[in-house]
């Protein structure tokens, strides 16, 4: 989700602070699992803040500015994916995402969980779930067509 | 799909693909991806992305050093509040 396994550690620490922190304030309103995954994310939340995003509210936070928005999908046919997406290629363009796009990406196409759940860790609609997540895979759409393979390589 | 209808069909129907695939619809069968190749395509390419997501990150186990620095961090948090 961050890009880096260091950070993640780092993350992962925290996390787990956090946790001994405030698991006398859980009272059982969701899942413990929800309530720790929520708790996970925002942990990971206030590190991207840190680094620069601007965060005034999750839903702005999570709308990239205009230039990082996906196109449109009205291009030619004939640029599109050719079946087998280059590993590497698809890491990296991933790695590149907007945070809060890479954020449902990473929580829904890889690690599987569903629109609810991620609303209820994000505290969003799940509306807004899953119109990030099509941004998402639009704007992944949009670099792997740009660059199939010259960003794997880099 | 170059004329001004079609390109609209394309936007609305565009428009409704976050809600129609995030509801499980099998978007293949809708009668505008029947008819309109540039959508048809778009959606494969979606699927490819999707799927290739799915088989990406091994699941990252944390190293056994991180627990034992964990638990050092709470005994000193503790020992701090104690």
């Amino acid at each position: 989700m961050v890009g880096n396994i260091a950070e993640a550690e780092d993350l992962t620490q925290e996390a787990f602070l956090q946790l001994h922190r405030k698991i006398a304030t859980f009272r059982g309103d969701s899942a413990f699992s929800t309530w720790l995954h929520r708790l996970a994310v925002n942990v990971v939340l206030m590190q991207l803040r840190k680094k620069g995003l601007s965060l005034i509210s999750l839903d702005e936070a999570m709308e990239p500015t205009p230039e990082e928005r996906p196109g449109r999908s009205f291009g030619a046919p004939d640029l599109a994916l050719s079946g087998a997406i280059d590993r590497l290629a698809l890491q990296k363009a991933i790695d590149d995402l907007p945070a809060g796009y890479r954020l449902i990406f990473v929580l829904h196409d890889i690690e599987g969980y569903e629109h609810n759940e991620i609303a209820a860790m994000l505290e969003c609609s799940i509306g807004n779930s899953k119109s990030q997540l099509h941004k998402a895979r639009l704007k992944l759409r949009e670099t792997l067509r740009m660059h199939p393979q010259e960003e794997g390589r880099r | 799909m170059t004329d001004d209808a079609n390109e609209l069909s394309c936007a609305a129907f565009q428009a409704q693909l976050p809600e129609l695939i995030g509801a499980g619809v099998n978007t293949a069968e809708h009668p505008h991806v029947q008819s309109c190749e540039l959508c048809r395509t778009l959606l494969s390419d979606l699927e490819t992305i999707a799927e290739a997501a799915r088989q990406l990150f091994p699941i990252e186990e944390p190293p056994d050093k991180l627990w034992a620095q964990i638990e050092l961090r709470i005994r000193t948090e503790e020992g701090s509040a104690g």
